[in-house]
Protein backbone atom coordinates (compact mmCIF):
# COMPACT_ATOMS: atom_id res chain seq x y z
CA UNK A 1 0.00 0.00 0.00
CA UNK A 2 1.12 3.55 -0.25
CA UNK A 3 2.15 5.16 2.23
CA UNK A 4 1.37 9.22 2.58
CA UNK A 5 3.07 11.72 4.84
CA UNK A 6 -0.28 11.67 6.84
CA UNK A 7 1.09 7.78 8.00
CA UNK A 8 4.95 8.80 8.09
CA UNK A 9 4.46 11.00 10.99
CA UNK A 10 2.85 8.08 12.93
CA UNK A 11 5.21 5.58 11.36
CA UNK A 12 8.08 4.44 13.88
CA UNK A 13 11.13 6.87 13.81
CA UNK A 14 13.57 4.46 11.73
CA UNK A 15 11.27 4.87 8.94
CA UNK A 16 10.75 7.98 9.16
CA UNK A 17 14.02 8.93 7.19
CA UNK A 18 12.56 7.16 4.27
CA UNK A 19 8.96 8.13 3.65
CA UNK A 20 10.35 11.49 3.92
CA UNK A 21 12.46 11.27 1.20
CA UNK A 22 9.62 9.62 -0.67
CA UNK A 23 7.45 12.66 0.17
CA UNK A 24 9.51 14.92 -1.19
CA UNK A 25 10.18 12.88 -4.07
CA UNK A 26 5.86 13.01 -4.58
CA UNK A 27 6.71 16.76 -5.27
CA UNK A 28 5.08 18.41 -2.24
CA UNK A 29 7.72 17.66 0.33
CA UNK A 30 6.19 17.85 3.56
CA UNK A 31 3.71 20.40 3.27
CA UNK A 32 0.61 18.91 3.08
CA UNK A 33 -1.55 21.09 0.93
CA UNK A 34 1.66 21.45 -1.56
CA UNK A 35 1.31 17.15 -1.93
CA UNK A 36 0.32 17.24 -5.74
CA UNK A 37 0.19 13.24 -4.52
CA UNK A 38 -3.59 14.24 -3.07
CA UNK A 39 -5.02 16.92 -5.52
CA UNK A 40 -6.73 14.01 -7.95
CA UNK A 41 -8.46 12.42 -4.71
CA UNK A 42 -9.26 15.98 -2.91
CA UNK A 43 -10.62 17.61 -6.53
CA UNK A 44 -12.48 14.47 -7.33
CA UNK A 45 -14.28 14.49 -4.03
CA UNK A 46 -14.85 18.20 -4.25
CA UNK A 47 -16.38 17.75 -7.36
CA UNK A 48 -18.66 14.66 -5.94
CA UNK A 49 -19.57 16.65 -2.71
CA UNK A 50 -19.86 20.27 -4.08
CA UNK A 51 -22.08 19.15 -7.02
CA UNK A 52 -24.46 16.79 -4.95
CA UNK A 53 -24.31 19.56 -2.27
CA UNK A 54 -25.26 22.24 -5.66
CA UNK A 55 -28.32 19.91 -6.76
CA UNK A 56 -29.71 19.30 -3.73
CA UNK A 57 -29.52 22.99 -2.44
CA UNK A 58 -31.31 24.04 -6.42
CA UNK A 59 -33.61 21.42 -6.02
CA UNK A 60 -34.65 20.98 -2.98
CA UNK A 61 -33.56 23.04 -0.30
CA UNK A 62 -33.95 26.95 -1.91
CA UNK A 63 -36.79 26.40 -3.62
CA UNK A 64 -38.50 25.80 -0.21
CA UNK A 65 -37.41 28.38 1.68
CA UNK A 66 -37.94 30.86 -0.83
CA UNK A 67 -41.59 29.17 -1.09
CA UNK A 68 -41.94 29.80 3.12
CA UNK A 69 -40.91 33.46 2.26
CA UNK A 70 -43.07 33.92 -0.41
CA UNK A 71 -46.34 32.41 1.45
CA UNK A 72 -45.35 34.48 4.43
CA UNK A 73 -44.56 37.53 1.80
CA UNK A 74 -48.00 36.56 0.48
CA UNK A 75 -49.74 36.18 3.93
CA UNK A 76 -48.69 39.74 5.28
CA UNK A 77 -49.82 41.75 2.27
CA UNK A 78 -52.90 39.86 2.34
CA UNK A 79 -53.95 40.46 6.31
CA UNK A 80 -52.46 44.43 5.28
CA UNK A 81 -55.10 44.36 2.46
CA UNK A 82 -57.48 43.12 5.01
CA UNK A 83 -56.59 45.92 7.80
CA UNK A 84 -57.37 48.38 5.12
CA UNK A 85 -60.09 47.09 3.83
CA UNK A 86 -61.67 46.78 7.45
CA UNK A 87 -60.27 50.12 8.03
CA UNK A 88 -62.34 51.63 5.21
CA UNK A 89 -65.31 50.01 6.42
CA UNK A 90 -64.80 51.73 10.13
CA UNK A 91 -64.38 55.15 8.17
CA UNK A 92 -67.16 54.24 6.16
CA UNK A 93 -69.46 53.59 9.51
CA UNK A 94 -68.29 56.72 10.94
CA UNK A 95 -69.16 58.80 7.75
CA UNK A 96 -72.55 57.68 7.85
CA UNK A 97 -72.83 57.99 11.93
CA UNK A 98 -71.62 61.47 11.31
CA UNK A 99 -74.23 62.09 8.21
CA UNK A 100 -77.12 60.82 10.45
CA UNK A 101 -76.14 62.96 13.89
CA UNK A 102 -76.10 66.16 10.87
CA UNK A 103 -79.25 64.75 9.64
CA UNK A 104 -80.71 64.35 13.17
CA UNK A 105 -79.48 68.04 14.21
CA UNK A 106 -81.30 69.76 11.68
CA UNK A 107 -84.18 67.82 12.27
CA UNK A 108 -84.21 69.12 15.74
CA UNK A 109 -83.40 72.22 14.59
CA UNK A 110 -86.15 72.26 12.57
CA UNK A 111 -88.78 71.15 14.89
CA UNK A 112 -87.72 73.68 17.21
CA UNK A 113 -87.74 76.26 14.92
CA UNK A 114 -91.19 75.18 13.88
CA UNK A 115 -92.26 75.13 17.49
CA UNK A 116 -91.47 78.70 17.89
CA UNK A 117 -92.71 80.13 15.31
CA UNK A 118 -96.03 78.53 15.59
CA UNK A 119 -95.85 79.96 18.93
CA UNK A 120 -94.75 83.42 18.10
CA UNK A 121 -97.79 83.31 15.39
CA UNK A 122 -100.43 82.08 18.45
CA UNK A 123 -99.08 84.52 20.22
CA UNK A 124 -99.67 87.15 17.95
CA UNK A 125 -102.97 86.36 16.81
CA UNK A 126 -103.70 86.60 20.42
CA UNK A 127 -102.27 90.39 21.02
CA UNK A 128 -103.89 91.07 17.39
CA UNK A 129 -107.12 89.50 19.02
CA UNK A 130 -106.52 91.58 22.63
CA UNK A 131 -105.86 95.16 20.27
CA UNK A 132 -109.17 94.48 18.51
CA UNK A 133 -111.25 94.32 22.03
CA UNK A 134 -109.01 97.17 23.18
CA UNK A 135 -109.57 99.60 19.81
CA UNK A 136 -113.52 98.60 19.82
CA UNK A 137 -113.62 99.90 23.49
CA UNK A 138 -112.08 102.42 22.67
CA UNK A 139 -113.98 103.53 19.97
CA UNK A 140 -117.24 102.98 21.99
CA UNK A 141 -115.83 105.13 24.84
CA UNK A 142 -114.77 107.80 22.37
CA UNK A 143 -117.73 107.81 20.56
CA UNK A 144 -119.79 108.35 24.16
CA UNK A 145 -117.10 111.22 24.82
CA UNK A 146 -118.42 112.54 21.82
CA UNK A 147 -122.24 111.91 22.26
CA UNK A 148 -121.30 113.79 25.90
CA UNK A 149 -119.55 116.80 24.67
CA UNK A 150 -122.36 117.42 21.38
CA UNK A 151 -125.33 117.18 24.23
CA UNK A 152 -122.94 119.61 26.56
CA UNK A 153 -122.53 122.01 23.54
CA UNK A 154 -126.42 121.88 22.99
CA UNK A 155 -127.45 122.51 26.33
CA UNK A 156 -125.03 125.70 26.62
CA UNK A 157 -126.63 127.10 23.39
CA UNK A 158 -130.10 126.46 25.23
CA UNK A 159 -128.60 128.03 28.55
CA UNK A 160 -127.23 131.37 27.06
CA UNK A 161 -130.49 131.70 25.43
CA UNK A 162 -132.51 131.45 27.94
CA UNK A 163 -130.07 133.30 30.10
CA UNK A 164 -129.58 136.24 27.17
CA UNK A 165 -133.37 136.18 27.43
CA UNK A 166 -133.59 136.48 30.58
CA UNK A 167 -130.87 139.19 30.97
CA UNK A 168 -132.77 141.20 27.64
CA UNK A 169 -136.34 140.79 29.43
CA UNK A 170 -134.95 142.27 32.46
CA UNK A 171 -133.00 144.84 31.33
CA UNK A 172 -135.34 145.82 27.88
CA UNK A 173 -138.42 143.98 28.90
CA UNK A 174 -140.81 142.50 27.15
CA UNK A 175 -141.15 139.70 25.83
CA UNK A 176 -137.73 139.02 23.71
CA UNK A 177 -138.64 136.84 20.08
CA UNK A 178 -137.16 133.75 20.58
CA UNK A 179 -135.49 133.58 16.71
CA UNK A 180 -133.62 136.67 17.08
CA UNK A 181 -132.07 135.55 20.51
CA UNK A 182 -131.25 132.58 18.59
CA UNK A 183 -129.32 134.11 16.07
CA UNK A 184 -127.60 136.04 18.14
CA UNK A 185 -126.57 133.71 20.50
CA UNK A 186 -125.27 131.91 17.59
CA UNK A 187 -123.74 134.01 16.28
CA UNK A 188 -121.67 135.31 19.51
CA UNK A 189 -120.59 132.38 19.84
CA UNK B 1 5.12 14.95 16.95
CA UNK B 2 1.52 15.28 18.53
CA UNK B 3 2.50 19.60 18.60
CA UNK B 4 3.55 19.57 15.16
CA UNK B 5 1.50 22.36 14.12
CA UNK B 6 1.63 21.02 10.04
CA UNK B 7 0.50 17.94 11.07
CA UNK B 8 -3.22 18.72 11.25
CA UNK B 9 -3.33 19.27 7.76
CA UNK B 10 -2.02 15.60 6.81
CA UNK B 11 -4.42 13.72 4.40
CA UNK B 12 -4.72 9.80 4.85
CA UNK B 13 -6.20 7.52 2.83
CA UNK B 14 -9.64 5.94 4.38
CA UNK B 15 -10.13 3.79 1.44
CA UNK B 16 -7.81 3.41 -1.15
CA UNK B 17 -9.06 4.08 -4.92
CA UNK B 18 -6.84 4.22 -7.83
CA UNK B 19 -8.04 4.52 -11.05
CA UNK B 20 -5.39 4.72 -14.17
CA UNK B 21 -2.82 5.35 -12.40
CA UNK B 22 -4.16 8.47 -10.32
CA UNK B 23 -4.92 8.07 -6.58
CA UNK B 24 -8.94 9.17 -6.09
CA UNK B 25 -8.67 7.12 -2.57
CA UNK B 26 -11.10 8.15 -0.19
CA UNK B 27 -9.32 10.13 2.20
CA UNK B 28 -10.03 12.38 5.71
CA UNK B 29 -10.43 15.21 3.57
CA UNK B 30 -12.75 13.11 1.31
CA UNK B 31 -14.59 12.39 4.34
CA UNK B 32 -14.79 15.78 6.01
CA UNK B 33 -16.16 17.50 1.95
CA UNK B 34 -18.56 14.43 2.86
CA UNK B 35 -19.65 15.89 6.13
CA UNK B 36 -19.70 19.48 5.05
CA UNK B 37 -22.21 18.84 2.61
CA UNK B 38 -24.61 16.57 4.72
CA UNK B 39 -24.13 18.64 7.62
CA UNK B 40 -24.82 21.93 5.40
CA UNK B 41 -27.81 19.82 3.35
CA UNK B 42 -29.25 18.46 6.38
CA UNK B 43 -29.66 21.48 8.63
CA UNK B 44 -31.06 23.31 5.59
CA UNK B 45 -33.06 20.19 4.74
CA UNK B 46 -34.34 19.89 8.42
CA UNK B 47 -34.53 23.24 10.00
CA UNK B 48 -37.41 24.12 6.94
CA UNK B 49 -39.31 20.87 7.15
CA UNK B 50 -41.94 22.41 9.04
CA UNK B 51 -42.66 24.82 6.74
CA UNK B 52 -43.24 27.59 9.71
CA UNK B 53 -45.15 30.50 9.06
CA UNK B 54 -43.55 32.53 12.11
CA UNK B 55 -39.97 30.78 12.05
CA UNK B 56 -38.90 29.06 15.05
CA UNK B 57 -34.77 29.93 15.78
CA UNK B 58 -33.41 27.06 13.72
CA UNK B 59 -35.37 27.75 10.30
CA UNK B 60 -35.13 31.88 11.08
CA UNK B 61 -30.58 30.78 10.47
CA UNK B 62 -31.85 28.89 7.25
CA UNK B 63 -34.24 31.68 6.08
CA UNK B 64 -31.28 34.44 7.42
CA UNK B 65 -28.95 32.82 5.33
CA UNK B 66 -31.13 32.78 2.30
CA UNK B 67 -32.01 36.56 2.24
CA UNK B 68 -28.25 37.65 3.53
CA UNK B 69 -27.11 36.19 0.36
CA UNK B 70 -29.75 37.04 -1.47
CA UNK B 71 -29.61 40.55 -1.15
CA UNK B 72 -26.26 40.91 -1.32
CA UNK B 73 -25.90 39.02 -5.16
CA UNK B 74 -29.20 41.48 -6.13
CA UNK B 75 -26.99 44.45 -4.80
CA UNK B 76 -23.79 43.28 -6.39
CA UNK B 77 -25.62 41.52 -9.48
CA UNK B 78 -29.28 43.45 -10.19
CA UNK B 79 -32.03 40.86 -10.56
CA UNK B 80 -30.13 39.43 -13.27
CA UNK B 81 -27.92 37.62 -11.09
CA UNK B 82 -30.18 36.07 -9.24
CA UNK B 83 -29.83 33.50 -11.88
CA UNK B 84 -26.59 32.32 -9.78
CA UNK B 85 -28.22 32.41 -6.41
CA UNK B 86 -27.49 28.61 -6.05
CA UNK B 87 -24.21 28.89 -7.19
CA UNK B 88 -22.97 31.46 -5.10
CA UNK B 89 -25.56 30.12 -1.90
CA UNK B 90 -23.94 26.87 -1.93
CA UNK B 91 -20.18 28.23 -2.62
CA UNK B 92 -20.78 30.48 0.80
CA UNK B 93 -22.32 27.28 2.67
CA UNK B 94 -20.17 25.24 1.85
CA UNK B 95 -16.98 27.46 2.52
CA UNK B 96 -19.05 28.27 5.79
CA UNK B 97 -19.72 24.96 7.02
CA UNK B 98 -16.15 23.84 6.10
CA UNK B 99 -14.20 26.61 7.74
CA UNK B 100 -16.37 26.41 10.79
CA UNK B 101 -15.74 22.18 11.00
CA UNK B 102 -12.28 22.53 10.81
CA UNK B 103 -12.62 24.43 14.38
CA UNK B 104 -13.19 21.49 16.48
CA UNK B 105 -10.32 19.97 18.07
CA UNK B 106 -9.36 16.80 15.27
CA UNK B 107 -11.02 17.81 13.06
CA UNK B 108 -9.90 18.23 9.43
CA UNK B 109 -10.12 21.69 7.41
CA UNK B 110 -11.26 21.25 3.81
CA UNK B 111 -10.20 24.85 2.98
CA UNK B 112 -6.93 24.83 4.11
CA UNK B 113 -6.28 22.74 0.84
CA UNK B 114 -4.80 25.35 -1.68
CA UNK B 115 -6.17 22.98 -4.53
CA UNK B 116 -9.50 22.68 -3.25
CA UNK B 117 -9.95 26.49 -2.45
CA UNK B 118 -8.17 26.88 -5.97
CA UNK B 119 -10.78 24.62 -7.13
CA UNK B 120 -13.40 26.71 -6.27
CA UNK B 121 -12.30 29.57 -7.55
CA UNK B 122 -11.23 28.01 -10.66
CA UNK B 123 -15.35 27.08 -10.64
CA UNK B 124 -16.16 30.82 -10.17
CA UNK B 125 -14.17 32.23 -12.56
CA UNK B 126 -14.85 29.57 -15.13
CA UNK B 127 -18.65 30.28 -14.84
CA UNK B 128 -18.04 34.36 -15.53
CA UNK B 129 -16.05 33.13 -18.63
CA UNK B 130 -18.37 31.01 -19.90
CA UNK B 131 -21.35 32.50 -19.22
CA UNK B 132 -19.95 36.29 -20.12
CA UNK B 133 -18.90 34.52 -23.75
CA UNK B 134 -22.15 32.81 -24.11
CA UNK B 135 -24.41 35.57 -22.98
CA UNK B 136 -22.27 38.55 -25.20
CA UNK B 137 -19.81 37.01 -27.60
CA UNK B 138 -16.90 38.77 -28.12
CA UNK B 139 -18.81 42.00 -26.34
CA UNK B 140 -17.18 40.40 -23.04
CA UNK B 141 -14.30 41.43 -23.71
CA UNK B 142 -15.29 45.19 -23.44
CA UNK B 143 -14.53 44.06 -19.51
CA UNK B 144 -10.80 44.69 -20.32
CA UNK B 145 -11.06 48.27 -22.18
CA UNK B 146 -12.52 50.98 -19.62
CA UNK B 147 -14.53 54.01 -21.04
CA UNK B 148 -12.78 57.51 -20.86
CA UNK B 149 -9.59 56.20 -21.17
CA UNK B 150 -7.15 58.49 -23.59
CA UNK B 151 -6.04 56.00 -26.96
CA UNK B 152 -2.32 56.25 -25.29
CA UNK B 153 -2.68 55.01 -22.05
CA UNK B 154 -5.27 52.40 -23.50
CA UNK B 155 -2.71 49.29 -24.32
CA UNK B 156 -1.34 49.89 -20.69
CA UNK B 157 -4.80 50.13 -19.54
CA UNK B 158 -5.81 46.63 -21.04
CA UNK B 159 -2.74 45.37 -19.88
CA UNK B 160 -3.36 45.81 -16.26
CA UNK B 161 -7.10 44.54 -16.61
CA UNK B 162 -6.14 41.54 -18.17
CA UNK B 163 -3.21 40.67 -15.26
CA UNK B 164 -5.80 41.81 -12.69
CA UNK B 165 -8.57 39.41 -14.15
CA UNK B 166 -5.98 36.71 -14.32
CA UNK B 167 -5.26 37.15 -10.66
CA UNK B 168 -8.28 36.68 -9.86
CA UNK B 169 -8.84 33.30 -9.03
CA UNK B 170 -5.50 33.16 -7.70
CA UNK B 171 -6.10 35.83 -4.95
CA UNK B 172 -9.34 34.20 -4.14
CA UNK B 173 -8.30 31.15 -3.60
CA UNK B 174 -4.91 32.21 -2.00
CA UNK B 175 -6.61 34.31 0.75
CA UNK B 176 -9.51 31.71 2.44
CA UNK B 177 -6.50 29.14 1.84
CA UNK B 178 -3.94 31.00 3.56
CA UNK B 179 -6.22 32.30 6.17
CA UNK B 180 -7.26 29.17 7.40
CA UNK B 181 -3.95 27.23 7.29
CA UNK B 182 -2.40 30.39 9.54
CA UNK B 183 -5.15 30.52 11.65
CA UNK B 184 -4.82 26.66 12.62
CA UNK B 185 -0.81 27.26 12.66
CA UNK B 186 -1.58 29.72 14.99
CA UNK B 187 -3.65 28.05 16.99
CA UNK B 188 -1.51 24.70 17.22
CA UNK B 189 1.31 26.69 17.85
CA UNK B 190 -0.08 28.48 21.21
CA UNK B 191 -2.04 25.27 22.37
CA UNK B 192 1.55 23.59 21.73
CA UNK B 193 3.23 26.42 24.07
CA UNK B 194 0.76 25.64 26.88
CA UNK B 195 1.37 21.81 27.07
CA UNK B 196 4.93 21.71 26.45
CA UNK B 197 5.34 24.55 29.28
CA UNK B 198 2.69 22.73 31.68
CA UNK B 199 5.24 19.84 31.48
CA UNK B 200 7.64 21.91 33.24
CA UNK B 201 6.22 22.04 36.59
CA UNK B 202 4.62 24.36 38.93
CA UNK B 203 6.99 27.96 37.26
CA UNK B 204 6.00 25.88 33.75
CA UNK B 205 1.98 25.91 34.83
CA UNK B 206 1.97 29.37 35.77
CA UNK B 207 3.68 30.51 32.43
CA UNK B 208 1.74 28.97 30.28
CA UNK B 209 -1.26 30.90 31.45
CA UNK B 210 -0.70 33.67 29.07
CA UNK B 211 -0.05 31.31 25.77
CA UNK B 212 -3.64 29.49 26.85
CA UNK B 213 -5.31 32.74 27.00
CA UNK B 214 -4.09 33.71 23.78
CA UNK B 215 -5.37 30.46 22.32
CA UNK B 216 -8.53 31.29 23.93
CA UNK B 217 -9.14 34.78 22.00
CA UNK B 218 -7.25 33.04 18.58
CA UNK B 219 -9.90 30.33 18.96
CA UNK B 220 -12.54 33.41 19.25
CA UNK B 221 -10.48 35.38 16.07
CA UNK B 222 -10.67 32.04 14.13
CA UNK B 223 -14.31 31.55 14.07
CA UNK B 224 -14.82 35.11 12.94
CA UNK B 225 -12.16 34.51 10.24
CA UNK B 226 -14.48 31.44 9.52
CA UNK B 227 -17.24 33.63 8.59
CA UNK B 228 -15.31 36.59 7.30
CA UNK B 229 -13.50 34.40 4.93
CA UNK B 230 -17.14 32.44 3.69
CA UNK B 231 -18.47 36.32 3.19
CA UNK B 232 -15.61 37.55 1.38
CA UNK B 233 -15.65 34.56 -1.13
CA UNK B 234 -19.77 34.90 -1.61
CA UNK B 235 -18.57 38.53 -1.70
CA UNK B 236 -15.81 38.70 -4.78
CA UNK B 237 -18.19 35.52 -6.55
CA UNK B 238 -21.24 38.00 -6.73
CA UNK B 239 -19.08 41.01 -7.81
CA UNK B 240 -16.97 38.58 -10.65
CA UNK B 241 -20.15 37.58 -11.92
CA UNK B 242 -21.54 40.96 -12.04
CA UNK B 243 -18.76 41.25 -14.78
CA UNK B 244 -20.00 38.56 -16.66
CA UNK B 245 -23.97 40.20 -16.26
CA UNK B 246 -22.54 43.68 -17.24
CA UNK B 247 -19.01 43.75 -19.05
CA UNK B 248 -18.96 47.11 -19.54
CA UNK B 249 -17.61 49.29 -16.69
Amino acid sequence: MFVTPGFAQEAPPALDEAHTVEGAAQGGGDFPPFNTETYPSQLLWLAITFGLFYLFLKRVALPRIAGILEVRRDRIAQDLDEAARMKDEADEAVAAYEQELAEARKKAGGIAQEARDSAKAEAEAERRKVEEVLDAKLKEAEGRIADIKATALADVGVIAEETAGAIVGELVGGKVDKKALAAAVKAAR
Amino acid sequence: MATDPIHQFQISKWIPIEIGGLDFSFTNASAFMVATVAGAGAFLFLTTSSRGLVPGRLQSISEMAYEFIASMLRDAAGSHGMRFFPFVFSLFMFVLVANLLGMFPYFFTVTSHIIVTFALAILVIGTVLVYGFWKHGLGFLKLFVPDGVPGVLMPLVVAIEVVSFLSRPVSLSVRLFANMLAGHITLKVFAGFVTSLGALGVAGAAGAVLPLAMTVALTGLEFLVAFLQAYVFAVLTCMYLNDALHPGH
